[in-house]
């Protein structure tokens, strides 16, 4: 199958890792992996901060580059759940631009969807024999919807000890620009998070969502607590000979 | 007397701030909404058909507002018919002197109120003291609040931020007649309360109410209320002055079947709520005042996006499960609608020319659990994100978000910008500087990495 990748423009910048695994496991389950290169974001940081005419620029753009593919994957709840929830109350209903997006929003999964219900995948040969707990983020949980989609994957996993996160549907506190317009709410949101993913005396915290991964891994690396972040991805991707693709 | 939210400066990421550092507040929010968080859920989730009352909710709320107009006649009729009073108020200024004239008529110079959130939005209590009335709450909460001159914080329960032994101080303080060896046993305050307010009812002439609906087809208003103080004032003075939204409206008295389910699950975690007071006119010899507030409603309702928000029946779930109420506190909102829904209310009521006001609408990190819970699907994230689009930005901000998009638009901008970034990794400090230094208070910036995903693929991909 012939899939196009839609790494996001966190993940392209600032995780390439999750980028790379992706792309290796995709490999190894049999799809052709491409990467147009003329994508960049999916307008989400403009839109959700209040500049609609950038972010809807940028869904244009997202529209063009991905048409015509049978399915776009994406390392990313939130970005999918942008292109899928929100790119349709941008336009005009009727507009050229609503059947633009029409046209390709069903087509974009978040990766476990795609393994799940488009690959039918759930064992996908990965080894990581580590304690890992993992946190639904909101865009995954409340947006698309993955329900058990990610822990069905990891579950699956061999050696991986899965260990569940106290009130885990709760927001982490990253909501994007959030983390830096309202940072003292953020970061009590972010602290009761972290208390909770020590209190599952986890090696290492997944997540669908490396923005989320940036922001509670940012406060566990600040308080020195020995936890990882890993995206969902990366643990998938690990094999006895390791990740790389 | 209560204080009023009208002018409070500030803006709510300074105002969230400082009631983050309050450990008590923290404490006593976390517990009280965790608490009715988990009796709502139950509630709900024992119902099989849950979702097909909440779409009944939403499309008879819907239903109408699209013809709002038409509905609003047929009520005045109704009302009239059955001999009381209706009057029309464009604004909170025009309903306060419609109210203040018609206590002033019956020569009294005090009242007694149900707990009313229109009331509050409009600040009738303030108005009614410049004219010489006393207005006495008698909802626990409401009392709690009045007698502290506080702000209500809470919805459904304004004094959320207080614990009992707060409380217990503002009786002894405040009440005049709490007993001296009052403790600060639930039962104790509660019977205090109850004395006190007692001797109000018995001696008031006057009622002031709000709704939480009023029925077009028969002209009936109705209250839905846990502590009987409500029935109290409905029915004991001679005469009864209902301030309503213009939205509190539904068609039938058979709708009622519907929203008598969602309201009480997703208020108080209650299958129904201890009393449900019906009333028709002046048919129990009440000289009865209906007073319908637009106060920026209507305009409310000319936005195709943001009318959703006039379908809220103020059950409050939405505050319940906020994890930004939680933590910042009704206060910080600056408003008699604290959280969620009034992140969408309130800049829509007022406008956003204040700086808390502007601010309202990024008071969220769009979770979407608001969404979840509200029993008439109130998009509350679709509303946020739409009046973000509407709200005043900052210069630098401006600037910034220009900029990035920019460099979004291009492929080749954007490599250029995550090489330079790779290049200049080494020189990224742990502590950033200016606004950007919000992140790295409390948080340790990702590594940079020497090349991007796209690079990496270009080169071996
Ligand atoms: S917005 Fe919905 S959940 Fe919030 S108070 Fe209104 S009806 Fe309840």
């Amino acid at each position: 199958m012939r899939v196009a990748l839609f790494i996001t423009c966190v993940n392209d910048t600032l995780f390439p890792g999750t980028g790379k695994a992706v792309v290796s496991l995709l490999r190894r389950l049999g799809c052709d992996v491409d990467f147009p290169a003329a994508q960049t974001c999916c307008g989400q940081m403009h839109v959700n901060t209040g500049y609609r005419d950038e972010g809807v620029r940028l869904a244009r753009h997202f529209t063009e580059v991905f048409a015509g593919y049978d399915a776009v994957v994406a390392p990313s709840g939130s970005c999918a759940a942008m292109v899928r929830e929100q790119y349709p109350k941008l336009v005009r209903p009727g507009s050229r631009g609503a059947a633009a997006i029409a046209e390709v929003a069903p087509r974009v999964h978040e990766l476990s969807e795609f393994l799940v219900d488009v690959l039918k995948v759930e064992d996908v040969g990965a080894y990581f024999p580590h304690r890992v707990t993992y946190h639904p983020t909101c865009h995954s949980l409340r947006g698309l919807r993955l329900g058990d989609r990610p822990t069905r994957l990891l579950e699956k996993v061999r050696g991986l000890e899965l260990v569940p996160l106290p009130a885990a549907q709760e927001c982490c506190g990253f909501g994007g620009t959030f983390a830096v317009k309202n940072p003292a709410v953020s970061a009590a949101m972010g602290a009761d998070k972290v208390r909770n993913v020590l209190d599952t005396g986890a090696e290492v915290l997944c997540a669908a969502d490396n923005s989320c991964l940036m922001h509670i891994g940012g406060t566990l690396s600040r308080q020195r607590t020995g936890i990882r972040v890993m995206h969902l991805a990366e643990i998938l991707a690990a094999t006895d000979e390791g990740t790389r693709p | 007397m209560s204080a009023t939210f009208l002018g409070m400066p500030g803006d709510f990421p300074k105002n969230a701030a400082r009631a983050v550092q309050d450990s008590q507040l923290r404490y006593n929010l976390r517990k009280a909404t965790h608490t009715i968080r988990g009796k709502r859920a139950a509630v709900v989730d024992e119902l099989p058909d849950w979702r097909e009352l909440r779409a009944a909710g939403k499309a008879i709320k819907d239903e109408t507002l699209r013809h709002l107009d038409r509905y609003l006649v047929q009520l005045e009729e109704a009302v009239t018919r059955a001999g009381g009073h209706v009057h029309w108020a464009r604004d909170a200024a025009e309903a306060n002197r419609v109210v203040a004239g018609l206590v002033k008529a019956t020569g009294e110079t005090e009242v007694v109120k149900v707990k009313s959130m229109a009331t509050q939005e409009i600040g009738l209590n303030e108005a009614l003291a410049a004219e010489g009335i006393t207005a006495y709450e008698t909802d626990l909460a409401e009392l709690i609040v009045q007698l502290g001159d506080d702000f209500p914080s809470h919805i459904l329960v304004p004094a959320i931020h207080r614990n009992r032994a707060e409380i217990r101080e503002i009786f002894l303080d405040r009440m005049g007649d709490a007993p001296p060896g009052l403790t600060d046993e639930p039962a104790a305050l509660a019977e205090a309360a109850r004395l006190h307010l007692r001797e109000r009812f018995l001696r008031s002439k006057v009622a002031v109410s709000g709704a939480n609906f009023m029925i077009a087809e028969t002209g009936t208003l109705v209250v839905l209320e846990s502590e009987g103080n409500g029935r109290m004032c409905l029915t004991l003075p001679e005469t009864l002055i209902s301030v309503v939204g213009i939205e509190k409206l539904l068609p039938t008295w058979r709708d009622l079947e519907v929203f008598l389910q969602l309201l009480p699950r997703s208020s108080t975690g209650e299958r129904m709520n201890p009393y449900t007071s019906t009333w028709t006119g002046s048919a129990e010899g009440q000289d009865f005042h209906l007073v319908l507030l637009d106060n920026g409603r209507t305009d409310v309702l000319a936005d195709e996006v943001g009318r959703q928000a006039l379908r809220c029946i103020r059950c409050s779930a939405c505050l319940n499960v906020c994890p930004v109420y939680e933590r910042a506190g009704g206060h910080a909102y600056g408003s008699v609608y604290p959280g969620p829904i009034g992140a969408i209310l309130t800049p829509q009521l007022r406008g956003m020319s204040s700086e808390l006001d502007a601010s309202l609408p990024y008071a969220s990190s769009l979770c979407g659990a608001c969404y979840d819970v509200c029993p008439v699907a109130i998009d509350i994230p679709e509303v946020l994100v739409d009046l973000r689009a509407k709200a005043p930005h900052g210069a630098a901000e401006r600037a910034g978000m220009r900029v990035a998009g920019w460099i979004l638009d291009d492929q080749t901008r954007l490599a250029k910008a995550q090489r330079a970034a790779g290049r200049l990794r080494r020189l990224v400090p742990r502590r950033l500087p200016g606004p950007l230094s919000a992140w790295t208070d409390t948080r340790d910036l990702p590594e940079i990495p020497e090349e991007s995903f796209r690079d990496w693929w270009e080169r071996e991909g």
